[in-house]
């Protein structure tokens, strides 16, 4: 009977990995069989030209813009805050209720983070439709993520580590920055990432900041068109699935890359010093 | 009526404990390298320490004994200021370290870099091992590689570890053994040339044959450091310790020279302890 039960859970377990998986690659499949034809250099690299036969380098563009300024914006402050709620802060009832704020913040609807964006960065502070107002939005946006993920990071590191750290007569700041903050690498990585997918799969509160010109930002300040509305766009307006299939595949590759460098540099900065 | 006895049974024991303690000064006629006097420690408003008076001599083990939960941790965390980082900690008294009392001077860096820990458990930091060991000279400042590497080198060898590790000092130090982790631990506190070494219950988590190595190495390393140990088993405390602090309930019932507390103890709560009646 134990066995039983025993084989029963592993079935369940094995068959709920399996789930996950063939989703996964069936989602990711169908993307890449009804989008491949359309890929080619001139699709990627090419200027977009509303016919329909260009290419979509200025999404590309502005979707790393967007990504690379929100996180530029994003991650030190919100490790700087996660940093301090969690090692500096007296914990008291002032922290536990920014606690709270923060993990409320992380579940309120994208649309509501882009009116917001679009009342305050695009009209009160002037900054027009344009990448850098998405972008503020989309810091204020992975924000949340980014300060809690942090924190469980930190709450995982071993009180050891920071006593054994601190009985060598070293200071707070050079066991934060020697003991701790490497140890919790990997949960702080954790939350980039996921910050990543929230940029880049963002398009509701892009839609409201950034607008939609489909042409190649001049600069930060220039209004433009994210890979995410590109798609959606083109699928609401002329069907297109091959086309936004395409573009998905573009996506799915940049995601994998930017995931891939942030493993990457984080296990060099770790090896660094030591 | 309780309370009336045992108030008496107090003074009884602190005029006791005075008359040893002076004693024991006239006997030695050499200054204590820690002398603590009239400590008390508070959690919040729970008191862990009472009235604990005693003096450490230099370059000798000192034990400190008594049942679980009655301040051996916390007394020993107060010689390099480690109870700092608790919230709510509270301590009145003095705690002389040459001459200099540690609660007054600000500088706790300092006192931590004169009086090293090594904890109940390992707690070596996920790097190399030569990274644990050249950590706290790196922190001080000290880049060159020759002179890390002797320092490493020295403080191995110093731990007796220096033949297991040679080869490898660039692979993890998680992944050796508790009792060489241990070893190492020792080593790490050594790279900082500490004249105190505190060690909170070194061996508990160790097997026999690696506890027999630690107890070793510990015998080794009076010649040149105070250590101060605190342990629940009573052979080690008598192999290792020239001095033996036995405490019960935040107090320090009685302090004496290792013999004298397992061969006649004076308190019978002591007799009792040592000779596993009870605790
Ligand atoms: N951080 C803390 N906050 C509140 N009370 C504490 C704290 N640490 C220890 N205590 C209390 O202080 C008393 C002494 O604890 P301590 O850890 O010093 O005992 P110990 O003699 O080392 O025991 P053991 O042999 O089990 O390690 C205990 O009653 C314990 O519950
Ligand atoms: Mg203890």
């Amino acid at each position: 009977m134990r066995k039983f039960k025993d084989n029963l859970l592993r079935g369940l377990l094995w068959f709920s990995a399996f789930l996950t998986v063939a989703v996964l690659v069936t989602i990711v499949g169908y993307i890449f069989y009804k989008g491949y034809r359309l890929i080619n250099f001139d699709f990627i690299f090419g200027d977009y030209s509303p016919a329909g036969d260009g290419g979509i380098w200025p999404m590309i563009v502005t979707t790393i813009y967007t990504i690379a300024i929100s996180l530029l914006i994003a991650t030190p402050i919100g490790i700087l805050a996660a940093v301090y709620l969690q090692e500096y802060a007296k914990q008291g009832r002032l922290v536990k209720t920014i606690r709270f704020a923060t993990e409320s913040l992380t579940g309120i609807p994208s649309i509501i983070y882009g009116l917001f964006g679009a009342v305050f960065f695009v009209t009160t502070l002037k900054l027009g439709m344009s990448i850098i107002a998405a972008s503020l939005t989309l810091t204020i946006i992975v924000l949340p993520v980014i300060i809690r993920t942090t924190e469980e990071a930190l709450k995982t590191v071993p009180h050891s580590y920071r006593e054994g750290s601190l009985a060598l007569g070293t200071t707070k700041l050079q066991t934060l920055y020697k003991v701790i903050l490497p140890s919790a690498m990997p949960g702080i990585l954790s939350g980039i990432i996921l910050s990543i997918g929230r940029i880049v799969g963002e398009s509701a509160a892009i839609f409201l900041t950034a607008g939609t010109v489909a042409a190649m930002p001049e600069s930060i300040f220039s209004s433009a068109r994210t890979l995410t509305v590109h798609s959606y766009l083109v699928t609401q307006e002329s069907g297109d699935i091959e086309l936004a299939a395409a573009i998905g595949i573009v996506l799915i590759v940049i995601i994998l890359v930017l995931n891939l460098s942030a493993t990457f540099i984080s296990k060099k900065l770790n090896k660094a010093d030591y | 009526m309780g309370c009336m006895l045992m108030s008496t049974t107090v003074i009884e024991r602190n005029n006791a404990e005075k008359g040893n303690f002076s004693q024991m000064k006239q006997h030695s006629g050499e200054a204590a390298k820690i002398s603590v006097t009239d400590l008390n420690l508070f959690y919040g408003e729970k008191q862990a320490l009472y009235n604990v008076s005693l003096g450490i001599q230099e370059k000798k083990v000192t034990a400190l004994i008594g049942p679980s939960g009655c301040g051996k941790s916390t007394f020993l965390r107060t010689l390099n200021r480690m109870n700092d980082l608790i919230d709510g900690v509270k301590i009145t008294g003095d705690i002389v370290v040459d001459s200099e009392n540690i609660y007054q001077s600000n500088d706790v860096i300092k006192l931590r870099t004169k009086v090293g820990m090594v904890f109940q458990k390992p707690n070596l930091f996920p790097m190399s091992i030569y990274d644990n060991v050249a950590y706290g000279p790196r922190m001080q400042g000290i880049k060159n590689k020759k002179e890390l590497n002797k320092i490493v080198e020295e403080s191995l060898r110093g731990a007796a570890i220096w033949d297991e590790v040679k080869d490898r000092l660039k692979t993890s130090a998680l992944g050796l053994s508790g009792g060489q982790q241990q070893r190492v631990c020792i080593a790490r506190a050594i790279a900082m040339k500490p004249e105190i070494i505190l060690m909170d219950e070194p061996t508990s988590a160790l097997d026999p044959i690696s506890t027999l190595k630690v107890e070793e190495l510990i015998t080794h390393m009076k010649k040149d450091y105070t250590i101060v140990i605190v342990t629940h088993n009573m052979q080690q405390a008598a192999r290792v310790s020239d001095k033996t602090a036995f405490f019960l309930n935040g107090e320090i019932i009685e302090y004496d020279e290792t013999d004298h507390i397992f061969s006649m103890p004076q308190d019978q709560r002591t007799k009792d302890y040592v000779t596993g009646r009870f605790g």
